[in-house]
């Protein structure tokens, strides 16, 4: 017969709940499960031990048995639920890593700040109703000067420093200006028309600070009825107060362009100049010459027009304080990442 | 065009504090934009001194100096720095004798350069101030020695203001003329400019004379070739001077005026007739007359005729242009050059002088042909006032008069054949209609008439005459600009137009930004390139065969070609920042390429501009256009990620190459798939053809991979460079309008693992388009996750491992289904590709 009193039972649970209470960790504790709860355990044995018990004091000795097994299950759940937390703990500690010293995976790239820029103003207009037009850079001569009002003999031809492709008399050029694009929207579309033309152009100048044989510029063609220089003079504020903040402000000053009549070139006020606001040059404009609008087969006794443009290489420089053409120029990667996306 | 000031306020009232800054914010605003400010650069203490003696003092340089004892104020006066009335002065030149008065600049002086003058010790004395010569006063390149005053007729005081007495006080403002505004090439059209702008009284040097014109000198007009049927001449007048003294000396204030408006003084006739041109904008020619062989005719040059021009050059002659010539021939390429047999030189006696009105684009032609832009062609280019001539030869008459002593002849010659100018009609409402201000009836006259017009009030509008001096007013638009800038541009009201609705960006234009932005986001840098090369450099990625577009006028002949390649250039620009120390990058560049699709054609013939070009007309003019395709090309050099904490580098290569166009791929909805394949100039074994499939067709759109490493060296390049370059017209072309939507199922998926066995030389790409076909709608995707070829495997073969998730629409797949899709797969993959199942 076996005995299986308080005596027996106590020294069972008390040898359990020593080794639970000195299992150092999580681990520890998990290897001494079997023996403290599993089959193997000694309580386990006496659990088995109780179907040898005299049925008079089974209800006693299975008492006994059960409330020793709950009182080590209890500490048993108890020891791990601190381990467990002691563990994870120290599982976070172990996997701490210094973020600032987290490795590039791929490196950053950044547009080019002049396509941004046409980008940018391109938009501006796009909010207008305005679409935007294209036309080849290589182009015909009819486009860049014929149609544009500049007579084949006249000093504003030569005044263009023109880039002519081989052989001269097929008359084909790198266009000087966006302008020929102007006269392809009249020709192309339905009127009114109110394009925004970016795009590259040539001259024949060597680079230096502030010149450059290619670069950028952005002009605006509006054909339509009844447009007048307030019209021109209202777009162009708008524009300017959109690029360079609530304060700036436009002035028109008397020019000559063959392409317009009246023309006028076109300063700015830039409140953030570098050094404090003031006017900066920034384009030519004016009413679109009626030889041009005859030229592409408009009425100019029933339409009007003006037209503007203004060099994006230039308004670069005063917009965003770049000091040097060649940084433009000269794709070095350090450039246009100062950018990055924005403009 | 450089105005001095004293000479502007001859004919317009200048406050008397003007200044050439305070001149040019005035002509600002009625459209002569500002150059920039001009003076000697001199101040004083400046004085009129008389050598008293000096002695020679060889020195140990070879140089003989002279040690000076000058005379600077009346004896026992203070002199004008407050020093003592006599210097001792050390100087280099021999010019001058005792007795001469010179100009001394005293200590405190300076001189153009900011050349500040003090005393100091040289050549063991001390020098207490310098005696100046013309060039170091900036007065003329005249360095043979100092200044003598009686050289310029001058025997001022001692003591007297050198800067007064020569007029080293002279400033100028220079301003910028518009090829519209041809009589602003003068002092009296930019007095009337200025009076526009100010309203200050304006007086005509012309003003209200009539000088007498003389006949009796033989001139014969005989243009038989007038260009775009306008005659060569129309205007020329002549008169004899006799009697001219070419010794005198130009008169200072004449010196220092031309000197200001940035002519050189070269001797009194020369100064004369410039200074007259820029008074009144005439160009004009003085002959010697008694080497004049004959009278005088106008005619156009005559086959190899040749003329020596005054700079000594011997020019072949076109029969364009315009000449003047005597009995012997040409003696003056008209309004360009006149001939050096008949230039006025040291011993002529007598004069012929001759202003005329000559065609502008006669003029314009001959000045380019022989490459000579003078300041008479830049004149007559933008047309001179027909008004003028006879003022501006009886002006020179009297200056020659005045100066040289001479005599005006009763002889000359007078030849006029101008058409007067037409009125222009004047709607009384079209300036408010271009401008979109309220100008009144009268007040549009007013301000026509202050700029010279006629202008006659007719029922509904006015008859406008132009002024002679405005040949650039022809149209009615023409009139309002006058209006308009006369009255003040700030008075234009602003006024915001309303656009009909937009479509926004077109689908390009959307597409060019998306591709962009996607590889920038992706780690490529942007940049732009000039679109010019070397031939060479257009042949590393395009066949000799291919036809190029060449520039007449290169800015360097050795880029004197279009790319046909964005490549070449891109690549150049790796190299730069290569060596400026920046090893690993990507960039790119979105741009055109220029591809005739044959040599150009010669034959051009632009059409008029009197209306709309006929239909046929501007498809000639587009069809002579070589095709302009926007390229995208990229380069990937050195590392594309960086050795750093806890991982170890990657190379760049072709790698970087594919995975930009995977991205496009993915970003614009586009099927690409990559055929392997050797363009030229990329690495045989490393390249490929990318190739855009829509529907069932399939577009080659461009190539990918690594740069040939033969042209690496070249290009002082790493041999590992990705490259790649698409047509991305082309590629934006293939993107579908609308992305159309398939359905997403949301069962669970089932994976399995596909090791197959194929000939090394089967793409896996191949391998991988016969599986997804292969196992049907079920497979949802498959991933190559290993290629391995060596041991248990057969020789030339290589076991490719893919990653294969099914799905189905309706159920949870059973493996057994998964195997059985995958079990097809393998079926068509044996069948295709004779592939097995790697054992």
């Amino acid at each position: 017969m076996s005995q299986i009193d308080a005596a027996t039972v106590g020294k069972v649970v008390s040898q359990a709940l020593e080794a639970i209470g000195s299992a150092a960790d999580f681990t520890a504790l998990k290897g001494i499960k079997s023996t403290t709860l599993g089959e193997n355990s000694e309580i386990a044995k006496l659990n088995a031990l109780l179907a040898t018990v005299e049925p008079s004091q089974k209800a006693e000795a299975g008492k006994l048995v059960g409330q020793a097994r709950a009182e080590i299950s209890k500490a048993y759940s108890l020891r791990e639920t601190a381990l467990a937390t002691e563990h994870a703990k120290a599982q976070l500690a172990a996997e701490r890593v210094d973020i600032t010293a987290s490795p590039v995976l791929r490196r950053f790239g950044a547009r080019h700040p002049l396509a941004l820029l046409q980008e940018q103003i391109s938009d501006v207009f796009v909010g207008m109703g305005w679409e935007i037009a294209e036309g080849p850079e290589l182009e015909s001569e009819w486009f860049n000067f014929d149609a544009l009002n500049f007579d084949e003999d006249h000093p504003a031809r030569a005044m263009q420093d023109t880039f002519f492709v081989e052989p001269a008399s097929a008359h084909l050029l790198l266009r000087t200006h966006t302008s020929p694009v102007q006269v392809r929207s009249l020709l192309n579309r339905e009127l009114p028309v109110y394009v925004l033309c970016p795009g590259r152009v040539f001259r024949t100048d060597a680079l230096d600070a502030t010149h450059t044989p290619v670069f950028h510029q952005v002009e605006g063609l509006a054909v339509d009825k009844g447009l007048t220089m307030a019209d021109l003079r209202g777009t162009l504020e708008h524009f300017a107060r959109i690029m360079f903040g609530e304060d700036a402000k436009i002035r028109l000053r008397p020019s000559y362009f063959p392409f317009t009549e009246p023309s006028a070139e076109l300063d700015v006020w830039h409140p953030g100049a570098k050094g404090g606001a003031r006017w900066v040059e920034w384009g030519g404009c004016g009413m679109v010459n009626p030889n041009v609008l005859i030229a592409a087969g408009v009425d100019p006794e029933e339409y009007s027009g003006f037209a503007f443009g203004m060099g994006i290489e230039r308004t670069l420089m005063f917009r965003n304080d770049v000091r040097d053409m060649h940084d433009m120029v000269e794709a070095d990667i350090r450039f246009s990442e100062q950018f990055g996306m924005v403009i | 065009m450089r105005v001095p000031l004293s000479w502007l306020a001859e004919y317009v009232d200048l406050p008397t504090d003007a200044t050439p800054d305070s001149v040019m914010a005035e002509l600002v605003k009625i459209g002569l934009e500002e150059e920039g400010a001009h003076d000697f650069g001199v101040t004083g203490p400046l004085v009129v001194g008389e050598v008293l003696e000096f002695a020679e003092e060889p020195q140990s340089n070879g140089k003989t100096i002279r040690w000076c004892q000058v005379r600077v104020a009346a004896t026992g006066m203070k002199a004008a720095d407050g020093g003592e009335d006599v210097r001792g002065i050390v100087c280099g030149a021999s010019n001058f004798a005792v007795g001469d008065k010179v100009v001394v600049c005293l200590p405190g002086a300076t001189l153009p350069g900011d050349f500040k003058i003090a005393a100091r010790s040289t050549y063991g004395h001390i020098s207490d101030g310098m005696m100046a010569s013309a060039r170091e006063l900036g007065l003329s390149d005249d360095h043979e020695g100092i200044l003598l005053l009686k050289n310029f007729g001058l025997d001022p005081k001692v003591g007297t203001d050198a800067i007064e007495l020569l007029h080293l006080d002279e400033t100028a403002a220079e301003i910028n003329v518009t090829p519209d505004r041809g009589y602003c090439l003068s002092i009296r059209g930019v007095a009337r400019e200025y009076s526009h702008a100010t309203k200050a009284a304006f007086r005509d040097p012309i003003g209200n004379a009539s000088p007498e014109l003389y006949e009796g000198y033989p001139l014969t007009i005989d243009d038989k070739a007038p260009l775009r049927d306008t005659p060569g001449v129309t205007r020329f007048v002549l008169r004899a001077v006799n009697g001219v003294d070419v010794s005198k000396p130009t008169p200072p204030w004449m010196i220092a005026r031309l000197k200001m408006a940035g002519m050189r003084s070269i001797s009194l006739v020369v100064d004369i007739t410039n200074y007259v041109m820029l008074e009144v904008g005439q160009p004009l020619h003085a002959y010697d007359l008694d080497t004049l062989a004959g009278g005088i005719t106008v005619r156009r040059a005559k086959a190899n005729e040749t003329i020596t021009t005054l700079d000594g050059q011997e020019r072949k002659l076109h029969t364009q242009d315009l000449v003047i010539a005597d009995d012997q021939g040409a003696i003056g390429i008209a309004g360009v050059m006149g001939g050096l047999r008949t230039e006025v030189t040291g011993t002529t006696k007598n004069v012929l002088i001759e202003a005329a009105n000559f065609d502008p684009v006669s003029i314009a032609r001959s000045a380019r042909r022989h490459k000579l832009p003078s300041e008479a062609s830049k004149r007559f280019e933008r047309g001179v006032d027909h008004s003028v001539a006879k003022f501006a030869v009886a002006r020179t008459v009297q200056l020659l008069e005045v100066h040289a002593h001479g005599t005006g002849a009763q002889i000359g010659s007078d030849y006029r054949a101008y058409e007067p100018l037409q009125p222009i009609w004047l709607p009384a409402d079209y300036a408010q209609s271009l401008t979109g201000v309220e100008y009144g009836y009268d007040q549009q006259a007013e301000l026509l008439r202050e700029v010279g017009c006629l202008v006659a009030t007719v029922d509904g509008g006015f008859e406008v005459t132009a002024p002679t001096w405005r040949p650039d007013l022809k149209h009615k638009s023409d009139l309002v600009e006058e209006i308009a800038r006369i009255a003040g541009y700030d008075l234009i009201p602003a006024r915001l137009p309303v656009a009909p609705p937009g479509r926004g960006l077109t689908k390009t234009q959307q597409g060019r930004r998306l591709v962009a932005n996607s590889l920038a986001a992706s780690g490529l840098t942007e940049v732009l390139n000039y679109p010019f090369v070397s031939e060479e450099a257009n042949r590393w990625f395009n066949q000799p065969s291919e036809a190029v577009l060449k520039l007449s006028n290169p800015i360097q002949s050795e880029s004197g070609q279009m790319r046909l390649s964005l490549l070449p250039n891109l690549l150049e620009a790796a190299k730069r920042n290569l060596s400026r120390g920046l090893n690993s990058f990507g960039i790119f560049e979105i741009g055109s390429v220029f591809k005739p699709a044959s040599a150009i054609e010669a034959k051009a013939v632009l059409p008029a501009v009197s209306g709309r070009p006929t239909e046929a007309q501007l498809k000639t003019i587009d069809a002579q256009l070589p095709a302009q395709p926007r390229h995208l090309a990229a380069v990937f050099i050195g590392e594309s990620t960086p050795e750093q904490v806890g991982q170890s580098s990657v190379e760049a290569g072709y790698q970087d190459a594919v995975q930009s166009i995977r991205l496009l791929s993915h970003a614009l909805g586009i099927d690409i798939r990559l055929n392997q394949a050797s363009p030229l100039g990329f690495h045989p074994g490393r390249s490929a053809e990318v190739v855009a499939v829509i529907g069932e067709t399939a577009v080659t759109v461009g190539s990918l991979g690594e740069l040939d490493p033969a042209l690496a060296p070249e290009l002082d390049l790493p041999r590992r460079v990705g490259i790649l370059e698409i047509d991305l017209d082309a590629l934006l072309d293939a993107a579908p309008q609308v992305q159309k939507a398939g359905p997403v199922w949301v069962m669970t998926a089932a994976t399995q693992v596909l090791s197959l066995v194929v000939s090394q030389n089967v793409p896996a790409e191949s391998v991988r388009q016969v599986i997804l076909r292969g196992a049907g709608e079920l497979l949802e995707s498959a991933v190559l996750t290993d290629d391995y070829r060596g041991e248990n495997l057969e020789l030339e073969t290589k076991s490719l491992t893919f990653a294969l998730r099914f799905r189905a629409e309706d159920r949870t797949l059973t493996q057994a289904e998964a195997s059985e899709a995958r079990d097809a797969a393998v079926a068509l993959a044996e069948k295709e590709l004779g592939a097995s199942i790697r054992k």
